[in-house]
């Protein structure tokens, strides 16, 4: 399956877009995605942390992503 | 209960007093509010500016969450938490919380729960902008 992934911050520095189209194999959960964006980019394993959002929500390593999910990947958020 | 919750992320400038204003209510006797502010150090290098971004629609979810949360454990009238976004300069306002209640003690308490609970899980990212370079803050250990 296709998931494309938005990406902010110093993520979007890493990968060098704004989004990424990523190819994984149906059923394919969370900590899967972390995974494969963690070997193919490996500054990420730099990082403080590391989140994936499902729909606007933290999402855990267990849940399972699908095509028509909007997923986002949340380096250390450093707001106020 | 439903309260009165203005959350807002902008690119305008945020304007405290009319805060104050929309935060009001009859029966309130305090009013507290806190502004986060573009620093113009960090340790000693000097900042020219701060870039922010955010996750929009998931920052507007998160923060109506600890809006919530700041509810069900102070007697709260009315919130407001507004948050820029954009290149900011130093002095320029970066966050407004305020929130009304019928006593100070607890105006004080939600107003920094709700600070710090939005400085952990809100996704808005800050770049600090130096004389001698540029750096996504907390982002490595």
């Amino acid at each position: 399956m296709k998931l494309s992934v938005l990406l902010f911050g110093i993520a979007r520095d890493i990968v060098g877009d704004r989004n990424i189209s990523v190819d994984l194999p149906e059923n394919e959960n969370v900590a899967g995605l972390l995974n494969y964006l963690r070997n193919k980019y490996p500054s990420f394993n730099d990082l403080q942390s590391l989140f994936v959002a499902v729909n606007d929500t933290y999402a855990k390593s267990e849940q399972v992503l699908h095509e028509d999910d909007e997923i986002a990947l949340i380096p250390p958020v450093s707001g106020g | 209960m439903e309260i009165y919750q203005e959350i807002h992320v902008t690119e305008n400038a945020l304007e405290v007093e009319k805060a104050y204003v929309n935060v009001q209510a009859g029966n309130t006797g305090a009013v507290n509010i806190f502004v986060g502010t573009v620093r113009n150090k960090t340790d000693s290098r000097n900042v020219v500016n701060l870039e922010y971004e955010a996750y929009e629609g998931m920052a507007i979810k998160e923060m109506r969450k600890i809006a919530e949360e700041a509810t069900t454990k102070w007697p709260i009238e009315k919130i407001i938490i507004h948050h820029r976004v954009g290149k900011l300069r130093v002095g320029e306002a970066t966050v407004i919380i305020a929130v009304s209640t019928p006593h100070r003690h607890d105006s004080f308490e939600a107003c920094r729960y709700i600070i710090d609970a939005l400085k952990k899980s809100v996704p808005i990212w800050k770049k600090e902008i130096f004389e001698d370079g540029e750096e996504w803050v907390s982002a490595h250990p």
